[in-house]
């Protein structure tokens, strides 16, 4: 009876464990089903490097690199603006910290970790786009740098507590080798911690570059959504997520511009599966 | 924790999908969000007037109402425009036979910031700004400031109605598209608060959405025409050159509690709610 109980609940938890993977299989196998199809309509060349996005006109116009630009874009900038705050934050907190701030610190990311991004997306409508028309005079403040700023705020609480957790696990001795040898704090935090951490912390920047490019709400509510080849920051962007947020109500189910947004879907998926792999890989290295 | 978290799942659709289905005295309405308004307001008061009924109504874009009727996720599909042939096709195959029937008209403000020095513009003055020509408010007689356009997203009846009737002048062969640097906002109220904020923003919705934080815009045909405000009784008397007819679409004809809510609609009762929400009744 025993055995059998053990038996069973063995078999049990096998099954979760391969339920995981099963859904991310099932998923892209779906994606594929669907998004593959608006090739029979474009080429795949057409299709990625088109410049204009009018998927409801008659014929539509399925030209998504002013989406791939603009979904780069403003990760680029979410990315440029986070990352020095994220990884200084970080290091503040795993090394030079007393211990109350940094319990202060350690909970406020994590607060910041909890702040569902259309609450931020509201917040930074309100508050930050007109802050940016103002202070850069510019004609409107849903930019790409809108969203950037907004986005960094997401990627933040990513970046410091792996990267955090990172220069936590570089072995102690290390530290009191290099004080040993007369180096000062900061010698030792720029010349043996952060090397030692490093390949943490390139997964915890890379982690954090994952979760901009797969936000969608508060980009579609502050970047303006402007299907155009951005030139600069300054200029309304629209992003790859937020073009499937945006119209996938109106595409009809088995129209060509429902493959078009599948598609997309297709093209987003291996841009974070990229990245995840890229961070796994800089993770496992480490070990 | 995955598998308890599936569990829960399934009870729940499979306690959802018999709530449903049991519900024979409801019916859901989706579409137009122009429409969304009006369409609350029908269904309150059905719902006062027969208690015991049970209308749901969401918007999300006539084109969302359109693909919902289309696979039959809801009974009703409010609509700012049109149903496209492609859309029709689709629907047969599905088995579902669209029927349109009109319950309002709507005029279309284009408006502006109460700052703007503006108050007119042509047709063709207005083709020329949403397409990206016309690119700055001192060619049409304004300050010299840069025009930001504001336009809704594509699931939207009212961008569709726009494009059509305003950006190609009613001329099926001309491929005039928005400037693609035009702003595209999920809601009217977006646009609405947008050029409340924004002294060189230009936007257009449904004159229900006209509040005084906006200015709305006289429109000319052409520069002989006279330009008119979008007013209630300037569309009833077709002076105002952009309105439309607004729909409610079913499957096949309305029947039971679809065609009970259709035939409230069309009252007496039910075309003074238009009036009150700001759209014109149909039937004078």
């Amino acid at each position: 009876m025993r055995k059998f109980k053990e038996f069973i609940i063995e078999k049990l938890i096998l099954i979760c464990g391969i339920a995981s993977i099963f859904f991310v299989a099932l998923i892209f196998l779906f994606l594929l089903k669907e998004g593959l199809a608006v090739f029979n309509i474009v080429s795949p060349f057409q299709f990625l490097f088109g410049k204009s996005w009018y998927p409801i006109s008659d014929p539509p116009q399925l030209g998504i690199l002013p989406l791939i630009l603009g979904s780069l874009l403003v990760t680029l900038g979410a990315a440029i603006i986070s990352i020095p705050i994220g990884v200084g934050c970080a290091i503040y907190i795993a090394e030079v910290a007393p211990l109350k701030i940094k319990e202060v610190l350690k909970a406020g990311i994590e607060l910041l970790a909890a702040i569902p991004s259309v609450v931020l997306g509201f917040i930074g409508m309100v508050t930050l786009v007109p802050l940016v028309k103002n202070i850069f005079h510019l004609p409107t403040g849903l930019t790409a740098l809108s969203g950037s700023i907004m986005l960094a705020f997401m990627a933040m609480p990513t970046i410091v507590s792996i990267a955090e957790d990172a220069l936590y696990s570089v072995p102690k001795n290390y530290k009191e080798g290099a004080f040993a040898l007369g180096a000062t704090h900061w010698q030792t935090i720029y010349r043996v911690m952060l090397p030692a951490a490093s390949s943490g912390i390139l997964a915890a920047v890379m982690l954090g570059i994952g979760r901009v490019i797969g936000e969608t709400m508060a980009v579609m509510m502050i970047t303006g959504n402007a299907a155009v080849l951005p030139q600069s920051i300054f200029v309304p962007v629209r992003t790859l997520t937020a073009t499937i947020a945006a119209e996938m109500g109106e595409a009809v189910v088995g129209g060509e511009h429902y493959f078009a947004l599948f598609a997309i879907g297709i093209v987003l998926f291996i841009i974070s599966f990229a990245i995840n792999v890229t961070a796994d890989f800089f993770l496992h290295k480490r070990q | 924790m995955l598998k308890k978290g599936l569990f829960i799942f399934i009870i729940s659709m499979f306690a959802v999908s018999v709530f449903a289905g049991q519900g024979k005295n409801s019916i859901q309405i989706k579409g137009s969000d122009t429409m969304v308004n009006l369409g609350q307001a029908w269904a309150e008061k059905y719902m006062e007037k027969y208690p015991g009924d049970f209308i749901a109504v969401t918007g999300g874009g006539s084109g969302t109402g359109l693909s919902s009727l289309i696979s039959a996720s809801c009974d009703i599909a409010m609509s700012s425009r049109n149903i496209k042939d492609k859309e029709i096709a689709l629907a047969n195959k599905k088995g579902v036979n669209p029927n349109e029937i009109k319950v309002a008209l709507d005029g279309l403000a284009v408006v502006v910031n109460p700052g703007n020095v503006l108050d007119k513009l042509t047709i063709d003055q207005l083709a020329g700004i949403f397409t990206g020509r016309i690119t700055n408010w001192k060619d049409v007689g304004g300050k010299d400031e840069k025009i930001v356009l504001l336009s809704r997203e594509v699931n939207s009846g009212t961008h569709v109605y726009f494009k059509e009737h305003v950006l190609r002048e009613n001329d099926p062969n001309n491929k005039e598209e928005f400037a693609p640097g035009a702003l595209m906002l999920s809601s009217s109220q977006a646009i609405a608060d947008e050029v409340a904020g924004n002294s060189s923003a230009i936007g257009y919705y449904g004159m229900g959405y006209i509040s005084a934080k906006q200015k709305p815009v006289a429109i000319a045909k052409d520069e002989k025409s006279e330009y008119v405000e979008p007013t209630i009784e300037n569309v009833v008397n077709n002076k105002y050159p952009i309105s439309r007819p607004l729909f409610l679409y079913t499957n096949g004809t309305p029947q039971g509690l679809v065609k009970k809510f259709v035939d409230f609609a069309l009252s007496k009762e039910g075309q003074d709610i238009v009036l009150a929400t700001d759209f014109v009744p149909i039937s004078r």
